[in-house]
This record gives C-alpha cells, structure tokens and sequence, in this order.
C-alpha cells in the first residue's frame, strides 16, 4: 500500500442550506400503487425490497390506489381528517401562546399529523403507545380533552401532572399515551419491554413505540430492535423521518448512506417504508404490522417518511440553518392537503365541508383555551407547592419530609 | 470471571456437592448468601406470577455468581431467562415490563456494567411516578454484584452507590448476610419504586472481615446465616445494630460490617457497629441516637472517599449530632483512584485501617 492519497474526513452536508434552492431531486420516490403489500406472515428475509421502497396510497391526482389501500369508509377519512386539522389548529393556537407569554415552551408537529393520527386510529386505546414529543395526534385522536394538553402546556393548579414537567411532556395512561421524556430513544427500549410483559402474561395487548430519524442514532435504538427481535416482541416500531434534527439533517444519523428501514433487516425484522404524508398509506402499514403483533409473530420496523414543516420548537430559528421554503417543495406534499383532496375526489367532502371544518377546530381550540386559561397560564396557577415533594416514592421519606416542612408547604 | 467464581467457591469445599444456590427446601437452615438470595427469587416466583427475572446468564446456567440457579428449571422459561448483553437493554425493558404491571428483577453481572444503563434508571425509572403524576410506576429491582476484596481489578470490584444515592427517586439496599440477603430482596421485589440491590460478591460465600491472609470461614458457622426456607421480610429503611457499644459508632454496609467489627476488635475500642442494610431510605433515627450516645462516628466503606456515601453521612451525623461529637467524623475508605488489581489490599480499607481510626477520634481525632 506505497502511495496511497492521504486520509481525509466526510462530513455529511444536507442538499440545502439557507439561500440555497430547496433541492430533493436526490429522493428516489415510488409512484403510489407502485409497491407490492407482502403477506403478513412473509418472513423478514423474503420482504427486504421494502425497506428501500416507499408505500404510497394517494396518488397525485387524489386517486387511492395499488394493494395498500386500506378502503376505509369515508366516515372514518372524515374523522381522520378532522383530527389533523384539529391538531394543526391546537398547534397554531398554542405556539401563539409562547408567543403570548402564556407558556415556556411548545413543539408543534406540522407536515407530520397523518402519523400519529392515523397510528392512533388504528390502535386500541388499551395498546399502549411510547411516543416522543412530536405525537400530540396521538391524544388528538383519541378524544383527550384539549384543555387538559393545555393544563399541561401552562403548569396550572388542574395540570394532570402537577407542574412538574416541561410542557407538552404529557402523560395519558387511560388514553395509552405513555409519559414522554425528554431523554431521546429512552421510550423505544422501554416499549419493547411493555411488549414483552403483555406477551408473557397471555394478554392480546401491543406496544407502539416512536423514535425521530436523529435519535436512531441513540444506542437504545438498537437495544430495542435487539430485544424486540430476540424475544418476538408484540410492539411496532416507528421511525419518524423528517429529515431534521434540530439543524442536523437525517445524514447526521446515517441517512445519507441507507434507509433507516434498511438497519431492521440486520436485526431480522419486517420492516416497512411508508409515505409519512399519505393518511391512507400511513394507516395501512400501521394495520400490517399490527396484525403481525396482534397473531403472535413479532415486532415491524417502520420508516415514516415526511418533512418537519415546523421550527424544531419555540426555541428553534430553522432559517439559520436550511432554505426558508423547503417545506414548500417537500415532494411528497401536506397530509391535510391530499387526504382532503382523495376526499373530496370519491365525492365525500367538500371546499366548503373543509372550510367549515377548519372554522370548527378553531372554534373548538379557542373553547378549550377558554377553560384552560380561566384557571390560569403560566405563573398565574400552578399546583400546590406541596406536589414538588409528592410522588418521588410511593411513600415519602423523612428527607422528603422535612424538605418540604422546611418549605413550609 | 471464573477464575474469580472458582476462588470464591474454593472457600466452601464442604458445600461442593449440592449446587451452591439450591437452599433447602423447608425449615431453618444454614444458607450462604447466594443460597439466600436464590431462596427469595425462589419464593417470590412461586408466590406471585407478575415477578419475572432475566439477566445476563440468569437462565439456562443460573449466573455467574450461581444466584438465579434452578430457578428456569423450577418456574419455567419465561419467568426466568438470558438476555442479550446489553445493560440499557435489560434495564429498558425492565421498566416497560413494570409499567405494563409487573415486577421484573433483572441483573446486571457486575456493578461495574450498570453505566450503560444509566440513563434508563436515572431519567427514567428513578423519575416515572413523579414525571408521570403517579400514572406510570416502576416496582422493579436491579439486583448486582458489587464490592472488592476478590483481585477483580478496575472493572469487578467497584461500588458505585453514590451514584444511586444521589438520584431522587431511587432505593438503594446494600445487604451483609444470609438472612438480611433474603428478606430485604423480598422486600425490594414487593416495594412499589425502582430499587438498586447491591450484593456484596466478596461475602456471597462467607464473611469476609478484610484480614485477607487469614482463611476465610463459611457462613454455616454465623447466626445470620441461619435462613428460614419459607418468605419473611426484612423492612427497607432500618438499619441494624450489629455490636452494642459506647465509644464510638461505626457506620458502614456490605463486607465493611465485618471489616468494621474485626477493626473494633483490633483495636480493643467499645464501638457500636450500624449495619445501614439500606443507604435510601437511610436510618436516621438509628445513627442519630447511637453517635449522640457514643459522641463518635466512624465511616466506613470501600468506594472513593471523594463525594461518596460517606460524605452524606458524616455530613448528616454533623448537622444532627454536632453538640454530642468529641471529635471529628471520621472516613475510612477506598482511595481516590481506580480500583486497582496488584494492590487490592493496599486499597482495600480493611481492620487495621479502621482501628488506627477508632484509636484516631478516641485520642480526639487529627
């Protein structure tokens, strides 16, 4: 090895940056209908071609088309519909709030509602689901009061975890909404393991679990898809790429070389890459896999393919660090967007219908505020100071005891 | 790490013909501590269908420490298996395991390992009922080898409980002996918060009180060793008085009970010896009456004296007993360095190390 160049370091570059053109000519995109739905007992080995393929329903016309068509009544595309706009309404609203000063903090999921609402759809509420903090459709979906996100978004005295978590950290045991945290991948690990013990005790239960495209990058990621191939785990696991992590782009988690659904063929798992931005696809790959946890044959991987229309977060200027109108030329489009559009193709909606339904979120965000912000937003209420001591155990120690005597509370 | 497992089996010849953790079967009998922690898995399994344990090497071949020994035969091999080698894994499914319902207890091999998991006990089992408002609860226990004295060099010998103490939410249980073994992992299972057991690998097979060239008796021969077959509890949070005394109390857990009572007697000192057997929650009660009576305290552990247990402790024994002490609280611990293999009984805190102290403060300390 005499002359050899020397050595030099790649470091990843995302196709724009601020000023650039938005750029995605590099995505190699499957026509709707394009991709075969295999059976769902194929084994793993036999299904790899979907992990560099992408599931698409909606074609670009609204038409729903090929072998992943769910054909769902149109009542049940109705009220998928009017939970994304539900959840884009609540994301405005509340985003506006930190703008208000009413909250510290807010993280809205928009480009991205067709998962969670969908996902949330199509589980039982009794599954449990380990979302991040970018599945508030989840909740949305599911019917969870409104305002009681909100009580959590302002820490008031009716905040149903008492003040002690960074907003939108919400936790809905009744509503199989498991509490988030704010250490990345955490959940996904822990899914599988909640799989695990509803596999162990008989149940007919399953796991859900999401993780965003930067935190696969986490080593609980693959403790999870270890576990969850190990041990045939009753648990979906969801990869949700949206191409960004905070400024870093899906290159920086090893995107840029593979698919994510590609790392679940090394651990032997089916694993499905769907269009994050189709409702129907989204559903239909969701109901796949969980038919194939529901019969006892194990975990799916699945990459939900979609973009981050928003700011990571309040905190977050994204025009430092990527073109301004990348959103804008997102190829695969808006998910509010098309299913309204599929919906209004096969005759079951309207311009007006849409219209009214927008209005009507608004209406029922502005409710919701309305009792939320009667009890107070942030600094106004807040729980008693007595909580900050409750609950670290099941029974408070005497440091606990004193500590919060030598409070006062 | 057979090399070490045949060292320490080496010390109960007369017990090579049974497996070492099948204890018996009914009655009081001699157990070591392996024996007894076997027996409250044993129990716990057979009483409660929610309590599951899996590890590295628990299954099939029962660890590598012989704990979970028999217990795939006996209880099936779902409620006793292996798991891949991966702590963030174990401890990751463990606590989904313990919000879906039940009471996994899970091993990590070695103290040693636990850092891998440590954000999943720290962000998250430690903080789950407080983050969750009480929804989500974690009644799951990490059971683990820890502690020196065994030449396990950097990486089989460390004790790593500050670490755990620190973090709110936690339980942190440190047995000494057979009988407290068995009845504080009952009570850790039955608990309804995340409890760190940490098992002194040095006394699994006999008390071990640090004066190393000295041949190592069997538990057979200890009252503590004298183990009811059937379930009982000892409470978490008391500690327990190991030796009355009035000249000074020795605080200390784990192997260091034994060091701490040869050290006494090296020393012809009338001490007082607390065995904490839990450091969260701490016996506070227990430590404040025996310094105020005795007006000296001795701490002893193996860890690093820099920010660990031993810190708190005199801490609180200074805040609570100042106007009783007769002389400065007193630290006899590991030294601030990794723990290291040729000169384990250079780092070792052991008797001689703890009577030149107790002679120390009753001289009026430095």
């Amino acid at each position: 090895m005499k002359n050899t160049p020397p050595l030099s370091l790649r470091v990843p570059e995302p196709s724009g940056r601020p000023g650039d053109k938005p750029d995605f000519s590099h995505l190699k995109l499957d026509a709707a209908g394009a991709v075969d739905r295999p059976a769902v007992d194929t084994t793993p080995a036999d299904m790899r071609d979907m992990a560099f393929s992408l599931i698409r329903v909606l074609d670009d016309e609204g038409n729903a088309v090929g072998p992943w068509n769910p054909r769902l009544d149109a009542d049940t595309m109705r009220r998928g519909l009017k939970a994304m706009i539900l959840t884009r309404a609540f994301d405005d609203r509340m985003h506006r709030a930190h703008r208000q000063g009413k909250t510290s903090f807010y993280m809205k999921c928009t480009g991205e509602e067709a998962i969670a609402v969908a996902q949330g759809m199509v589980l039982n509420r009794e599954d449990m689901g380990f979302p991040t903090y970018r599945q508030q459709g989840l909740l949305i979906a599911r019917g969870y009061p409104l305002a009681s996100m909100m009580n959590q978004i302002y820490s008031n005295a009716a905040d149903p975890i008492k003040g002690r978590q960074l907003p939108i950290m919400y936790s809905a045991k009744d509503y199989g909404f498991f509490t988030i945290s704010g250490n990345l991948g955490t959940q996904f690990v822990q899914a599988v393991g909640w799989a695990m013990g509803s596999a162990y005790k008989g149940d007919n239960k399953i796991a859900a679990a999401w993780i965003g495209d930067g935190s696969t990058a986490e080593s609980d990621f693959h403790s999870a898809l270890t576990f969850a191939s190990v041990y045939k785990a009753p648990v979906i696991l969801n990869i949700v790429n949206n191409q960004w992590a905070i400024s870093s782009f899906q290159g920086f988690a090893g995107g840029q070389e593979t698919t994510f659904a590609s790392k679940g063929i090394g651990y032997g798992l089916p694993t499905l890459r769907v269009d994050g931005n189709d409702f129907l696809a989204v559903w239909a790959a969701t109901e796949w896999a969980e038919e194939r946890a529901r019969t006892n044959q194990g975990a799916t991987l699945i990459e939900i393919f979609t973009y981050r229309g928003a700011p990571h977060s309040t905190s977050d200027d994204p025009s430092r660090y990527r073109p301004g109108d990348e959103h804008e030329h997102w190829p695969l489009g808006d998910p509010l967007e098309r299913l309204k559009q599929h919906l209004i193709k096969i005759g079951e909606w309207s311009q007006e219908q849409h219209t009214a339904a927008e209005a009507e979120a608004v209406e029922q965000v502005r409710a919701a505020a309305k009792e939320s912000e009667a009890i107070g937003t942030l600094g106004q209420s807040r729980p008693s100071v007595k909580e900050m001591f409750e609950e670290v155990f099941a029974e408070p120690d005497w440091r606990l005891v004193e500590q919060r005597r030598e409070v006062g509370v | 790490m057979a090399e070490i497992n045949d060292k320490i089996e080496a010390d109960m010849v007369d017990q090579k013909d049974a497996p070492a953790s099948v204890a018996p079967a009914s009655g009081i009998a001699p157990m070591n501590m392996i024996q007894a922690l076997n027996s409250a898995l044993d129990n716990k399994m057979a009483e409660d269908a929610s309590v599951l344990s899996y590890g590295e090497d628990t299954g099939y071949f029962g660890g590598v420490f012989r704990v979970t020994d028999h217990l795939q035969k006996k209880h099936g091999l779902t409620r006793s298996f292996d798991a891949p080698i991966s702590e963030t894994g174990i401890v990751g499914t463990a606590i989904g395991m313990a919000t879906y319902g039940l009471r996994p207890v899970v091993e990590i091999q070695f103290a040693d390992y636990i850092y891998p998991a440590y954000d999943q006990i720290v962000s998250e089992a430690a903080k789950m009922r407080y983050r969750s408002g009480g929804q989500f609860t974690c009644p799951m226990v990490i059971r683990s080898p820890y502690g020196g004295g065994i030449f396990g060099g950097q990486t089989h010998s460390q004790s790593p409980e500050s670490l755990f103490t620190h973090i709110a939410g936690l339980k942190v249980v440190i047995p000494s002996n057979p009988y407290d073994a068995k009845g504080l992992l009952i009570s850790s299972i039955e608990d309804e918060d995340p409890v760190i057991f940490f098992e002194p690998k040095r006394l699994y097979n006999g008390p071990f009180d640090g004066w190393h060239e000295k041949p190592v008796s069997p538990w057979k021969a200890q009252e503590l060793a004298q183990v009811p077959a059937e379930k009982y509890n000892v409470p978490i949070g008391k500690a327990r008085v190991m030796r009355e005394g009035n000249d000074v109390t020795i605080l200390a857990y784990g192997t260091m009970v034994w060091v701490a009572l040869a050290g006494a007697e090296h020393a012809g000192v009338d001490a007082e010896v607390i065995d904490l057997r839990t450091l969260v929650p701490l016996d506070i009660e227990t430590i404040e009456a025996s310094v105020k009576k005795t007006g000296r305290c001795v701490v002893v552990h193996e860890a690093p004296k820099t920010s660990g247990f031993g810190g708190e402790l005199s801490a609180l024994v200074q805040e609570r007993c100042f106007y009783h002490l007769e002389a400065p609280v007193t630290r006899v611990t590991g030294w601030d360095t990794p723990y290291p293999h040729a000169f384990e009984w250079e780092y070792f805190p052991g008797p001689q190390r703890v009577a030149d102290a107790l002679k120390s403060v009753m001289t009026g300390g430095r």
